[in-house]
Order: structure tokens, then sequence, then C-alpha cells
């Protein structure tokens, strides 16, 4: 190869071209409609007319009085919400023990199969079967088969809590996709950051320790989130292997003595408490990630 | 003084990717505080050759030798050799997770395990050398592009390393700041280091250079004192591509 070379003239636009647009696009400018305090109250005001007009809808129809004694029942709800409440805490246990080893069983899986060369290839072939399998069977199958299967063989100096055994199940589904997610980012870091880390000395390890790892994690923490407002609903699946009843069994005892969905209701509101301000949180971090991207800084 | 008498001493040295021969029987030695000089146009295998010399691209065929030590042969613990071959990428490739000082005291406490306390001190040292004390604290996407690059120099100097290998590190800075990081490599020249410098800044390679050597398609087709090259080139290519360059303002 050589250097120089001519390279070919930019073409020049001269003006009347029928190329180029007429008049400068004044559409773009922002005109009065857009200032803040007029926007607002154009907001409000269509707010809610347009609630209104749904409630009215729905309450007017000719079925409603017996919706709302099956789901919206007050009294019913009064009785059932402090024991939903208190079972509540039960999901929350199991979310946020099932989260800590998630997130370390993942990370193993995802590191296992980011690996490189053929003494590897067990491990990384265990990897894949592994993601491959928990994602590919409901997350209810593995909680149920795990939740009554394994206490029931009684087998001596193994834990036989149902509950222990459902929680068990989340980790081991919900890890596969975490698996997924944290491989993302490991692939997302360029490779002049590992060749920067092993000119220095470093070994693989240390390289994926120090340099990889930190930055892959950093970059998948809104994604995460998301799994974590999952996992957060699926712990009402543990409801299915348990006697002592988390906030959907308990929901369901209500339910069925009462014959009225209303507690199921309470129950619902109980993990919208917490999953609302969760995905609050992760639009929040991912809209900050973009805005870092677009002003060229390394997030 | 290595066995050999050489610093590094490549022989034959051939690379290719896929089927695209990039380097095709390099032959080079390099004594204790040489600074040789690399030019040639992009894709004549400069960097390339930097990369095989620190053993981050596997190679073909050939022999790299560094001070006296076969480094090409099989079952050799690569991060022992890495640990002493000093290289600075074009793009800085700094951890941007980390500060400054992290940047440049990982390699010592990691790679060699030298203690925290002892790594601090060399590299705030370092750094303070080269100006850049002040932003021992700052992470490196609040740094200028002239300031990154020094303080990637400053990480492969914290290793100690026998020789560095400089793969073209002022082509991605703005014109401004080219000055401070080849400042920071004459201060490195006159300090006795053995440097291998792939470049574009043809002035600096002149001034710097204690021989130049010209790629072309994959070999060193011409070296020589800088006199020899910039003033009479011997082979044609050679005086074509330094022609190219002239016209290009770039010298």
């Amino acid at each position: 190869m050589t250097g120089g070379g001519g390279s070919p003239e930019l073409y020049q636009y001269q003006p009347g071209d029928p190329r180029l647009p007429d008049e400068p696009r004044t559409s773009r400018i922002l005109g009065p409609g857009s200032e803040g305090g007029k926007g607002v109250a154009i907001a409000l005001v269509s707010t809610v007319v347009v609630l209104g007009l749904i409630v009215w809808a729905v309450t007017s129809s000719p079925n409603w009085p017996e919706v709302k004694q099956a789901f919206f029942d007050p009294e019913e709800f009064k009785r059932a919400f402090p024991d939903v409440a208190r079972a509540f805490v039960r999901n929350v246990q199991y979310f946020l023990i099932a989260e800590v080893f998630i997130l370390a069983w993942a990370l193993v899986l995802a590191v296992m199969r980011s690996l490189q060369g053929p003494v590897f290839f067990p491990l990384r072939a265990l990897a894949i079967v592994y993601t491959d399998l928990f994602r590919g069977i409901p997350t209810v199958l593995v909680v149920y088969l795990l939740g009554f299967g394994i206490p029931s063989l009684g087998l001596p100096g193994v834990p036989s809590g149902a509950a222990f055994w459902g929680v068990v199940g989340l980790i081991l589904s919900y890890s596969a996709y975490v698996a997924e997610v944290y491989r993302a980012g490991i692939e997302s870091v360029h490779p002049s950051q590992a060749a920067a880390a092993r000119s220095l000395g470093l070994s693989r390890a240390k390289t994926l320790r120090f340099v990889i790892i930190p930055q892959a994690v950093r970059r998948v923490i809104p994604p995460l989130l998301n799994d974590f407002i999952g996992l957060q609903k699926d712990t009402a699946l543990v409801a299915f292997v348990v006697a002592i009843p988390e906030a959907f069994k308990q929901g369901q005892i209500f339910q069925a003595a009462d014959f009225n969905f209303t507690p199921l209701l309470a129950v619902a509101l109980m993990f919208l408490l917490v999953t609302v301000p969760l995905t609050r949180v992760t639009d929040w971090l991912l809209e900050r990630q973009r805005r870092r991207r677009q002003a060229g800084a390394v997030v | 003084m290595s066995a050999d008498g050489f610093a590094l001493r490549v022989v034959d040295l051939h690379k290719s990717f896929d089927k695209l021969e990039v380097l095709r029987g390099i032959d080079l030695e390099v004594d204790e505080h040489e600074v040789v000089c690399l030019i040639g146009a992009s894709g004549s295998g400069k960097s390339t050759l930097l990369r095989c010399v620190n053993l981050l691209e596997p190679i073909d065929r050939g022999q790299i030798v560094i001070e006296g030590e076969d480094v090409t042969v099989r079952g050799l613990d690569v991060n022992r050799i890495r640990q002493r071959v000093g290289i600075v990428f074009q793009a800085f490739n700094l951890f941007p997770h980390m500060t400054v000082l992290r940047n440049v005291t990982l390699g010592p406490t990691e790679a060699l395990g030298i203690s925290k306390g002892e790594a601090r001190e060399l590299s705030l040292e370092l750094l303070g050398r080269f100006g850049l004390a002040d932003k021992r604290d700052d992470y490196p996407d609040r740094l200028s592009g002239g300031q990154q690059q020094r303080v990637a120099i400053v990480r492969a100097l914290a290793m100690k390393p026998v020789i560095m290998l400089l793969d073209e590190v002022t082509s991605a800075l703005d014109p401004e700041l080219v000055a401070e990081v080849l400042n920071v490599i004459r201060e490195l020249a006159a300090g006795g280091m053995t440097m291998i410098i792939a470049t574009h800044e043809m002035g600096f390679a002149r001034d710097i250079a204690h021989r130049i050597c010209f790629l072309d398609e994959g070999v060193i087709l011409e070296e020589g004192t800088p006199e020899q090259i910039f003033s009479q080139p011997s082979q044609e290519r050679t005086q074509r591509f330094l022609q190219s360059i002239i016209e290009a303002g770039r010298m």
C-alpha cells in the first residue's frame, strides 16, 4: 500500500438545487404552546377527563355491582389486608435470599461460559446446557418439582422444608436468565481492555476480576433490575408448595373461605408497592446510562 | 547485559490473519538503550509486529528473543514475559472504572506482587515526574487525550520494563496535545529506555531515533540512521512513501 492518492472532490450544492429544502424548517422551532405551565394544565385536565370517562363506563355497566362485590369489597379488603401484608414479608425474604444466590451463581455461570481454550470445553458446555435447560423450563415447574419432590424423598441430612426447596427452584431458574445478562455485559467490554490488562502481565483470571467483570456488571445493572422485578413477582410461585403461607397463598385462603376475590387484589397491591418503584428506578438508570453514552463518556 | 547482547532480537517472524499475511519475515535486532522507529504506511505491519513482541498475538513462524531468552517456545509463562515488555496503545486503553492511580498500581500489585504501599509510592513518583500528580484521583474520562496517553505511558513504566513498545501513541490525539506526549517519550529516550516506536510523526522520528526501519508489506524494506533514510533512501518505495508524507504536509 502507498500513501497519498487523490480523494474524490465533495459535491457542492448550488443555491436553488431542488434537493435542498426551499425554506428554513420553522416548524421545528418550538411555539408558545410548549411553555411548561400550560402544558401541565392541559395534561391534568385531559387525564381527569379520560379517567372520569373510564370510571363512568365501568361503573355504569349492568354487571358492575356483581364485579364490585366479588373484587372490590371494602369490608373484605379490610379484613384480609393485615394478614396478607404480614405474609408478604415472607415474599420479601424469599426475594432477598434468592437474589443473593442468583447474583453469585449466575456470575459463575457467565464466567464459565466465557472461558476460552479447549481445556475449558467441559465447563463451557456445562454452562450452556444449564442455561438452555433452566431457561426452557417454566419456573413454576422447577419450583413445583423441587418444592414437592425433594421433601417427599425424606433424604437424611437434606433440608426438607418446602419453602427452602421452592426458593432453590427460583434460584436455579433465575440464574439462567441472569447469567445471560452478565454474559452480554462481559462481551460488551471492548477487547482492547483485556489486551491492556494482559499486556501488563495480568493473568486471565485477574484480567476478568479486575478489568472485565467490574465494567460488565456496571453496564448490566438496569437489565439486572428488570430480572429483580420478575423475581419479586415470581416469589408468589412458592405458594404452590408451601404450608406456611406467603402473600398469594394467604390471599387464596381468604378467597376460598369467603368466596370473594378482594383478598387477592390486596395481594396484587402488595406486589405493586414493591415492583412499581423498582421499575421507576430501572427506567431512571437506563435513561441516565443512555444520556452518558450520548455524551461520549464510558459507562 | 543479556546473553546475546541485544535487548530484543526478532528472527524471520511470520504472522497471518486468516489468509492475509501481515508479517512476511521480519528480522530486527535492538540494542539496549537503543531507540528504533518503525515507519511505513497503514497496514504495513508496524502494529502487528509490536503486538507480536508483547505476545498479544500468536505468531506463525520465527523467533522472538528478549534479553537472550527465547519467548516463542511452547509452555512459556507469557505473563512473566509481558511484565518485562511495556506497550502503549494508540487508543490509550486506560481502565475507565479505575482512578489514574489505580490504573498505574494495578500491574505492580496484581502482576508483580508488590505491596500496595510500595506500588503507590512508585506510582506517585512516576505520576509526579510526568506532571500528573494532581490527576491521581481522577477517572480517565475527566482527562484530556494527552493526559490519558501520558497516564498510559506511566502505567507501562510502573512495571519497570526492559523495553517499551509504543504503537502510534499520538495518532488519536488532537494536534495541540501531541507535543506533551512526544516530550514524555523524549525524556524516556534521554533516560536510556530501550524503545520501539511505531509512528507517523516523521520529524519526531528523525529527532529521537537511533535507527529507522521502513516497513512495507510485512517486511523491513530498508533500515538505517535517520539521515540515511530521510535524506537519501535507497529503495524506490521508501522514496515514494516519504514523498507522500511530505505532500501531506506531515514533515
